[in-house]
């Protein structure tokens, strides 16, 4: 036997630099823009505190065990989602692709959500904050109507942002100003992925631990802020009875595993780009955690902002009202004050009951202002910019504010740009020769083409459509085949050698449950409730409509039929390539041979791929 | 300040001044201003009235014409602004916000565009001149190295990768771990 002149397995791939940067990409990936604008949400909702339950529950007993097989089965196969399946069994090679086509798809309207973040943190350098004031109507007498019965910064988002239709079947042109933002985007992406993780394990130190600043910036003036008290103690008050409530522990759950960016293949390539002998187990524990802590971290500021935001608004409204009352009682000024109102009205009210009547005054209440939550999109461009407006220094607030929500998105967009592109540089539709660059520049071309239909007026409905149907189902589809297909199909005796060769220790009897039957039972459940309470109530929009009666509420419209079919073919594309892919491989298996094992012979496991 | 017999004289003057410019004629006298119904939070009723007409007061579209235009100057022998000082049924006419001749995102936006490509080109080049360079040292290696290729994968007259992939068996003693040879 000749001794080796390299290391067993030098084989030309690329690796991580480091463990820290390895770690610190699957983090990337993982806390993206739900943990900042989604769970403080669903806290709100669900009863606060006690939300962390259900919430706890799953992450134990689904986020982490699929997190771990994931991380394991790229780094055992060291290939990309496409090529780790396929080497599993050729039947499977369907899960690959279905994760490749998801990527896909996600990266195209995860790329825009950022131009818009873009987009207003190149407006940030104005004074005036743009979102701050409404523009004045043609006769300068008052403020364009619009803009007047909703609020100033309704109005930027809605009218000079997305340039919005109320209706989706009116696609409207091309917002050049989102055009220019969306090519920057691209081409920020092209910059830090343009040799995979050799340029993204650089730019990642940044975007990965860039926004934990800023959080913690956030963090110290948001509890500085009147009323960010009263925020967090609606936030974190729990109340219990909610966990009675089913749809509290399906939005648990769905939370986990969305957050954890799971079923993407981009973890998968992630981990294949690490040396084999790497504890993949203490890296799944530690992702999934500080992925829950960033969550539960960001939800102090946020709700720190948004009692400041309700405070000052019940203020506005107290204020308004007192000056109704001075106006109408011909009081001397001061002689109201926001703390002695309440006791004037009643004194008010009892000596001049049909006056008070006629002001209608509005009621103000500072639990209802507590209760208008929002997320998502609402909730970084409307609530937290119209609270940003209120701080002293605003502009440097929504610099650092959209600065970090680019990071955030950027770091996650590395993740679904490495699930694409791993698996097409394996495919070898390529030759060797080519070099890499060219092939993330095709990728990246072609995809900020196919996203230019997102800059059109509709596109906001259009993103909204691709998130709930694209982004959501498939990949409960697809993360159920992974874990019946490693446990069941691959064996969990193979596996669980395999990942004791990889970190040297057993595989515990946690890992042996939750894989073999707890988490696929979760997804299968999980699956069920989400399609049973999406049928239950037909495919609808809020559309922003200036005409509508209701205005400024959103109006209520169902999707058209044509629209319909595309939200299937959204959910069904990736799924489908599943039993595609198996169907194909039993045909081409039955005429070449007899032969319909499932997997390839005995000898193949996780030391042998030296290859 | 407090508003006192001194601050209404000063009202009436200033509402005859505007009378004066809006209409061109220097009759309007500060008598011909009147108050009434004065309260405690100081508002208060006002007619103009017309000297040369016997006594009628002059039209409120008119009035309120003429205070339209001098708002301003009303405003600043007061020291108040247009929310401080209100006229009920007169709205003021707002001035526009402010515009640079070159938006300014516009500005940020190339900042940051120049940035991005400067950045894109430079790793472009610099992958380029990598490539180059170990194009020129691998046929430099190819040369040498084919002779020591040759014979260091070969056991028994068969290729190592075979014998892998043959079902045969691993024998514990001779190769039981990697850890037996030096990791590089």
């Amino acid at each position: 036997l000749s001794a080796a002149p390299e290391t067993p397995k030098e084989d030309g791939r690329p690796k991580w630099d480091n463990k820290f940067q390895y770690i610190l990409s699957c983090i990337g990936f993982a806390v993206g823009l739900g943990n900042v604008w989604r769970f403080p949400y669903l806290c709100q909702i669900h009863g606060g505190g006690a939300f962390l339950i259900p919430y706890f529950i799953a992450l134990v007993f689904e986020g982490i065990p699929l997190l771990h097989l994931e991380l394991a089965l790229g780094q055992c196969l060291r290939k990309g989602s496409i090529g780790a399946w396929n080497t599993i069994s050729p039947y499977l090679g369907g899960v690959g692709v279905g994760s490749w086509v998801v990527s896909i798809l996600v990266s195209l309207y995860y790329n825009t959500v950022l131009t818009w973040v873009m987009w207003y943190f190149i407006n940030s350098f104005q004074e005036p904050l743009p979102w701050s004031v409404c523009p004045l109507n043609e006769n300068r007498t008052g403020f364009d109507k619009e803009c007047y019965e909703s609020t100033a910064v309704n109005y930027f988002w809605y009218r000079k942002t997305l340039n919005i239709t109320p209706d989706i079947a009116e696609s409207g042109t091309l917002q050049w100003w989102l055009i220019l933002c969306l090519a920057t985007c691209w081409a920020i992406v092209y910059l830090c992925t343009i040799r995979g993780i050799e340029t993204t394990g650089k730019a990642i130190y940044v975007t990965a631990i860039f926004p934990y600043l800023v959080l913690t910036i956030f963090l110290i003036q948001g509890l500085t802020l009147p009323g960010a008290t009263d925020g967090l103690v609606y936030l974190f008050t729990p109340n219990l009875n909610t966990l009675k409530n089913p749809r509290v522990w399906l939005d648990a759950a769905t939370q986990i595993f969305f957050s954890l960016s799971l079923a993407f293949g981009g973890l998968i390539a992630f981990s294949s780009y690490n040396p084999q002998k790497n504890d993949c187990e203490k890296d799944a524990v530690t992702v999934a955690t500080v992925n829950s802590m960033t969550s539960l971290y960001a939800s102090i500021p946020v709700f720190s902002v948004l009692g400041f935001k309700a405070t000052t608004a019940y203020w506005d409204c107290l204020d308004r009202n007192i000056i109704s009352v001075i106006n109408e009682f011909d009081l001397p000024e001061k002689s109201i004050m926001r703390q002695n109102y309440t006791s004037w009205i009643s004194f008010l009210n009892s000596s001049h009951p049909e006056k008070i009547a006629g002001l209608k005054l509005k009621s103000c209440d500072l639990q209802e202002f507590l209760d208008q939550s929002v997320s998502g999109t609402g909730l970084a461009f409307i609530v937290f910019t119209q609270a940003i407006i209120l701080m002293p220094g605003s502009q440097a607030w929504a610099i650092l504010f959209f600065i970090m929500l680019f990071s955030l998105g950027l770091s996650s967009m590395f993740g679904n740009i490495e699930g694409v592109f791993t698996p097409l540089l394996e495919l070898q539709i390529v030759s060797k020769s080519t070099p890499k660059e060219l092939l993330s520049g095709i990728i990246c071309l072609i995809s900020f083409l196919i996203a230019l239909c997102f800059t059109l007026r509709s596109g906001s409905y259009w993103i909204d459509i691709f998130d709930r149907y694209a982004g959501s189902v498939p990949l409960l589809v697809i993360a159920f085949f992974e874990v019946i297909g490693v446990v069941y199909v691959y064996k969990i005796k193979r596996f669980s050698k395999d990942v004791k060769w990889m970190t040297g220790r057993k595989l515990n009897l946690y890992w042996q449950i939750t894989w073999r039957f707890i988490s696929p039972l979760l997804l299968l459940i999980v699956f069920m409730a989400f399609i049973t309470l999406q049928m239950l109530k037909p495919p609808s929009y809020a559309a922003w409509n200036p005409k509508y009666e209701g205005f400024p509420m959103k109006e209520e419209k169902v999707y058209p039929p044509w629209v319909q079919a595309i939200c299937v073919l959204l959910a069904a594309l990736p799924c489908v390539c599943v039993p595609l892919v198996a169907l194909f491989h039993l045909i081409k298996q039955k005429r070449r041979s007899k032969d319909t094992s499932l997997v390839s012979p005995e000898v193949f496991s996780c030391q042998g791929t030296n290859s | 300040y407090a508003w006192d017999a001194n601050e209404e004289y000063l009202f009436k003057a200033m509402v005859a001044f505007a009378m004066r410019r809006y209409s061109s004629k220097s009759t309007t006298q500060i008598s011909n201003v009147l108050l009434c119904n004065v309260t405690d939070r100081v508002s208060f009723w006002f007619v103009v009235t017309d000297s040369s007409k016997n006594v009628t007061t002059v039209p409120g579209s008119v009035v309120e014409a003429a205070i339209r235009m001098n708002r301003n100057r009303i405003n600043s022998a007061f020291l108040l602004s247009d929310k401080t000082l209100q006229f009920l049924k007169i709205t003021s006419t707002l001035s526009p916000p402010v515009e640079p001749s070159t938006p300014v995102w516009l500005i940020v936006f190339g900042v940051v565009l120049c940035l991005i490509v400067a950045g894109i080109v430079f790793l472009i080049v610099s992958g380029i001149q990598k490539h180059k360079k170990k194009n020129k040292e691998s046929t430099e290696r190819e040369n040498l190295e084919e002779k020591v290729e040759v014979t260091v994968t070969l056991e028994n007259g068969l290729p190592c990768e075979v014998l892998d992939l043959k079902a045969g068996h691993i024998n514990g003693v001779f190769a039981a771990d990697d850890e037996r040879f030096t990791s590089l």
